[in-house]
């Protein structure tokens, strides 16, 4: 009797696994960074938030400060196709119709709108966190949070942020200073007119997530409804909850420069990538850079932004992952 | 489907009653006064009078009816008069621009046609280059011509109109002169002539807001291609023998439409509401220009009336948009 034992099949010949296992997050890294956009776009992320968290420290330049003997200054770079420019080192980047440095005006103004920027992001990522999982979990309360969802994407946002702007600047100054009051106004209002997006697919997700066996097993167990949302629904939506930040991060810095553009936005001293913007274009054929670098500095930002946002989205949809 | 209609337009009306109610209420928290411009000189009790005579005196909620009057039931009456020569609404008060101390309404006509020209005419010429972009690149995914594809979108979407119209600006009005860099509003059409000068002064304006509006579709076209181009029905219709051209555009294509096509008549209050900031740029004096004007004038019918009109046109096309869907999709059943 040769009655041996059938070969095995290959698939059955391994004593191991191959590889080590591998965590969540180091897939997701790994499925990141094969998106080259995703990579460089969270690279000059990093960069531009840097330079403008650490540039005031290293450029010690006041970007108020007038100096009117050196203005219209070109930046440095010129001198190499225009000997006859008027360029020095002391400004990079060249000055301004009154002599302000553009170097230390783009940092600062880089600051304004990254600030801007993440605190609408958050505050309307909280919003809309929040209403959607309230919606999701609590029948009750679904329909009115859904309707008042509805009526908001209804508003017509840019001539609404424009009212409020104009509307509310005053009262806000006289509380918390001319800064301030306008950061607070920029920020909620872009948050309070962004949010509804985040609200509807959280909600979407918790809806079906609620459902599962693991938030019945956790009712079971006697947890309580705060315990169930913290623990076990939020970990759950955080990926689309990113992949939103991302876009509305973007959409934050635009809508703030577009409203420093419109005139409408923080005090006249008070650099922006938009104002810096605005303010050049009527000089824009004699020194075309004034319009460029803020206009690219918000460009770059914003594109980079969005990839990574495209990126995150492949990243951590396991569908797409591992592929 | 016509009871689903009926019951989401009747539906529509607290809302939009709402809307306004809302930015009535806030128009009514602004700090502006009417008679700011007044000079110091007019005493205060003739500036009361002329306060009153505005109806500003008055509690905000017989303000907010007297509005709701106004814009529901005078100005249709207006129009219908304008439009069979009749005169019911003669004497009675309509909404006035404190600015212009003319018919808000009136205004708002004239400015209509500068908009519809040019945002109108951007979104035409978005379609008709983002459908084809975006069928194409979905077809043939991951080929050159789908990253470059990719690639223009992504920049579309990030580059503001504010930077993409003064730079356009500087390219082509002032180191290659092509264009004009400014909308001439009173430019009128009688001949070919007129009609090129015409034509050449919408060409920046169009360029900028059809670059951001081909962004979007094209992308929205792509993944809805995508989707259908993996569906079963596909791989039937290839094993059928059909020709490639049949597959792509008459099987794949009618289905991935139907999304689009929702997509596109959302778009549209758009349109009319303008593009306030493109508008600014190249100086056309259209709808969203107008409200910039109003919103920094303080003229509160003004505003009022205009953000209660994109109110109106967002509630509707989100309704067609709905209806559409269920008219294109068989398998969607509203009742």
């Amino acid at each position: 009797m040769t009655n041996s034992a059938p070969s095995p099949i290959e698939a059955l010949k391994d004593t191991g696994p191959l590889a080590p296992p591998t965590s969540r997050a180091r897939d997701v890294w790994d499925q990141f960074r094969k998106h080259k956009g995703a990579l460089f776009g969270l690279g000059f992320l990093i960069f531009i938030t840097l330079v403008v968290l650490i540039g005031p420290y290293l450029w010690t330049v006041d970007p108020q400060k007038l100096d009117i003997r050196s203005k219209n200054m070109r930046p440095i770079y010129t001198a190499i196709w225009d000997s006859t420019a008027n360029v020095g080192w002391n400004k990079p980047l060249g000055s301004d119709q009154l002599g302000r440095d553009n170097l230390a005006q783009m940092i600062a103004g880089g600051r304004a709108s990254m600030a801007v920027g993440w605190a609408a992001m958050i505050l309307s990522l909280v919003i809309g966190t929040a209403i959607g999982v309230l919606a999701g979990f609590y029948r009750r309360i679904d329909g009115l949070l859904m309707r008042t969802t509805d009526l908001f994407l209804a508003l017509p946002i840019l001539p609404l942020l424009l009212l409020a702007v104009t509307l509310f600047r005053q009262p806000l100054r006289n509380l918390a200073g001319p800064e301030g009051g306008m950061f607070i106004l920029i920020v909620t209002i872009i948050a309070i007119t962004s949010w509804m997006p985040t609200a509807r697919i959280v909600r979407g997700d918790v809806l079906a997530i609620k459902e599962r066996e693991f938030v019945l097993a956790a009712r079971s167990i006697g947890s309580q409804d705060g315990k169930i949302i913290r623990r076990h629904l939020l970990p759950n939506v955080l990926s689309p909850i990113m992949v939103s930040a991302a876009l509305g991060l973007a959409t934050a810095i635009i809508t703030e420069s577009a409203l420093s553009f419109l005139g409408v936005g923080f005090p006249s001293d008070f650099p922006t990538w938009g104002k810096m913007l605005a303010d050049a274009v009527v000089r824009m054929e004699e020194y075309p850079e004034r319009v460029l670098l803020p206009g690219f500095a918000i460009s770059l930002t914003v594109l980079s932004v969005n990839y990574i946002g495209d990126g995150l989205r492949d990243a951590l949809d396991p569908r797409v992952r591992g592929r | 489907m016509l009871s689903y209609a009926t019951r989401r337009l009747i539906l529509s009306i607290p809302t939009l009653l709402f809307i306004s109610f809302v930015i009535f209420m806030l128009l009514q928290l602004a700090p502006g006064d009417p008679m700011a411009q007044v000079p110091l000189t007019v005493p205060d009790e003739v500036k009361q009078k002329m306060r009153e005579a505005l109806g500003v005196g008055q509690p905000p909620l017989v303000q907010y009816w007297k509005w709701l009057v106004q814009v529901f039931w005078i100005e249709p009456q207006v129009m219908f008069d304008w439009m069979f020569g009749t005169d019911f609404s003669e004497g009675k008060q309509r909404v006035i621009s404190w600015q212009t101390r003319s018919p808000v309404m009136d205004i708002i006509i004239q400015r209509i046609p500068q908009t519809l020209w040019v945002v109108g005419v951007a979104y035409v010429v978005a379609i008709l280059i983002a459908l084809p972009v975006g069928i194409y690149s979905a077809y043939r995914q991951y080929s050159v011509f789908d990253q470059a594809g990719t690639f223009v979108t992504m920049i579309g979407f990030s580059i503001p109109p504010f930077f993409t119209g003064p730079l356009l600006i500087v390219i082509f009005s002032v180191q290659l002169g092509w264009f004009p860099s400014i909308y001439d509003t009173t430019h009128v059409v009688t001949d070919w002539a007129s009609f090129k000068v015409q034509l050449m002064q919408m060409v920046l304006p169009v360029m900028v807001l059809a670059l951001q509006i081909t962004a979007q579709l094209s992308r929205y076209m792509r993944a809805t291609m995508l989707d259908n181009l993996k569906q079963d029905y596909v791989r039937t219709a290839r094993a059928k023998g059909l020709s490639e051209a049949v597959v792509v555009m008459v099987h794949v294509l009618r289905n991935s439409m139907i999304p689009v096509v929702t997509v596109i008549a959302l778009g549209i209050p758009s349109i009319f509401g303008g593009a306030i900031i493109t508008e600014n740029v190249f100086k056309v004096n259209g709808i969203g220009q107008l409200l910039l004007t109003w919103l920094f004038a303080n003229d509160l019918p003004g505003v009022m009336t205009l953000t209660f009109i994109f109110a109106v046109l967002i509630v509707l096309f989100n309704l067609i948009a709905d209806i559409l869907y269920g008219v294109l999709d068989p398998r969607i059943r509203y009742d």
